[in-house]
């Protein structure tokens, strides 16, 4: 460093943004890696009580007897399916809802406030009226989660209807369409990115509509395991169950944003 | 026998009991292979002719006949573009361009066998497969009017397409358009509010008055083909220019209530 202001110093704008990603991507591992050794030592040493708090090895140990000798992979299953089963019917029906709304406007005007009525009714306490009318079975679950997702996308679809630029179904008429082109043309396409952006959100809730139906009564699921731990007393098993469910969560949501690149083909989604 | 013949067509609108007109009786008669300017102040119902002549509105009174035969109220009988490209964001330039035919019924894959030679012979070349947020707002003016070319209807109507340009660009666009014209034999109704443009482009130009919208005159033209920009600064144009703008300024002495 004989002459320090001679020394020219460029950074690599690229070099700089790729560096900036790898200390960010090792310190969200990192993090992660901290709270579950910090869980495991806290409770180990009983800072955290054990008891309540269980420990990511009883956890480990706990969930390896429930999928070997358990039942636990066909709960699984069984959750996993509810759930997507309510998740693409809602989501599929709430967007034929949503653009159904383009084809008259008295139509869209007058059902409207319904919708957002319906919107504001907490689903979940309709459960013990769903499970009486469906029964117990997988389908009630289903239900449930489909009753989570339909009206969410169906207002997401609704306010992608309001966005549509007049001129350009003006142009489509002019090019002879008719309504069924303008609809496929230009209602379709510009509604996606509000339906796709109602799927992050109803994966998540299609979920808590299963788990919410599996605890109201069920023979299967994980929230039937749960809530059957906690009446046993069997805290280590529900926290099993909190961690498989959030790995699925994880895990679906993580579907739902490679099927949002598939959908849209470079548009963003909107809000 | 004309092209394309307005007939006493008139759109009168009425809001809370109160009439208001758009535009008074018309009567237009334009022979085929014609390039037509209409030009008139904001207001002055051009964009009502149009809507009307493209079928998306019925007009109050009048007939518009294309070959003699009456299309009133029937679109897709004209090529119609406006100052927005409105090309959609989600498709590729070329798949823009092949949406009319598409409606028409023809394939996707024939579609675009048609379309490629006339991407590529009138300047989008090697843009076929980017998406319109990508152009700069020449070329997906270029896009637009491919499309509403490739519809391939005998009459076009442009909705002061090269509104939206720069001054530079704008001149570039008008000697493509020209080209163009040349090169398809299409008749064409050019609505704009620049006298220049109006002039550099067009055989006839109709003067069209404020409120309500009237037909006030016709202009003919005389200045030889091919034109170029030594067009801009002959005689000719310079005296035209003094007409059309004498016409123009008359405006503010016209009453504009019936």
């Amino acid at each position: 460093m004989a002459q320090p202001d001679k020394k020219r110093y460029i950074e690599d704008e690229k070099k700089r943004q790729q560096r900036m990603k790898r200390i960010v991507f090792g310190g969200q591992i990192g993090l992660g890696i901290l709270v579950i050794v910090l869980w495991e030592v806290l409770t180990r040493y009983e800072v955290m009580d054990p008891y309540y708090w269980s420990s990511p090895s009883t956890i480990y140990e706990t969930a390896k007897v429930a999928f070997l000798e358990g039942s636990l992979w066909d709960d699984l299953v069984y959750t996993s399916l509810a759930t997507l089963a309510g998740f693409v019917s809602g989501t599929f029906f709430g967007s034929l809802i949503g653009l159904s709304f383009w084809w008259s406007a008295y139509y869209s005007r007058i059902s409207e406030p319904y919708l957002i009525a319906f919107n504001a009714i907490p689903k979940l306490a309709l459960g013990p009226v769903i499970v009486i009318l469906f029964g117990i079975g997988f389908f009630s679950k289903v239900m449930l989660a489909f009753l989570m997702t339909v009206i969410v996308t169906a207002l997401a679809a609704h306010s992608g209807i309001k966005a549509i630029d007049n001129d350009l179904e003006k142009l489509l008429y002019s090019l002879g369409a008719k309504r069924r082109h303008v609809f496929m043309k230009v209602v379709v396409p510009t509604t996606m990115p509000w339906i796709v952006s109602s799927l992050r959100i109803n994966i998540a809730l299609a979920l808590a509509g299963t788990i919410v139906g599996e605890f109201i009564s069920s023979r299967q699921g994980i929230g039937r395991m749960i809530l059957y731990a906690g009446q046993i007393l069997d805290i280590d098993l529900v926290w099993v169950g909190v961690v498989v469910l959030s790995l699925l969560s994880m895990l679906m949501y993580a579907g739902t944003v490679s099927l949002e690149k598939l959908l849209l083909r470079g548009q963003e989604p909107k809000q | 026998m004309y092209k394309l013949k307005v007939v006493d067509a008139s759109k009168i609108f009425r809001r809370d009991g109160q009439e208001v007109v758009a535009l008074q009786e018309t009567t237009m008669q334009i022979p085929a292979g014609r390039f037509v300017s209409i030009i008139g102040p904001s207001g002055c119902g051009k964009s009502t002719l149009f809507n009307m002549i493209a079928g998306l509105i019925k007009p109050t009174t009048g007939k518009i006949l294309l070959d003699g035969q009456n299309i009133v109220g029937k679109s897709g009988y004209v090529g119609y573009m406006l100052q927005k490209d409105l090309l959609l964001p989600w498709r590729t330039i070329l798949d823009n361009v092949i949406l009319g035919l598409e409606i028409k019924g023809v394939s996707k894959r024939e579609a675009r066998k048609k379309a490629q030679p006339l991407l590529e012979r009138y300047g989008l070349k090697g843009f076929e497969n980017n998406y319109p947020p990508e152009l700069s707002g020449g070329m997906r003016q270029r896009a637009a009017l491919l499309r509403t070319l490739l519809y391939d209807q005998d009459v076009i109507l442009l909705d002061e397409p090269f509104g939206a340009l720069d001054a530079q660009t704008r001149l570039q666009m008008q000697g493509w358009l020209l080209r163009i014209w040349e090169d398809f034999q299409k008749t064409i109704l050019f609505i704009t509010h620049d006298i220049d443009e109006a002039i550099y482009l067009s055989d006839d130009i109709y003067v069209l008055s404020h409120r309500p919208g009237k037909l006030k005159a016709k202009i003919h033209v005389e200045l030889e083909r091919p034109r170029g920009e030594e067009t801009l600064l002959s005689d000719n144009f310079i005296s035209l220019k003094q007409k059309l703008l004498d016409l123009l300024r008359e405006e503010p002495k016209d009453n504009g209530t019936t």
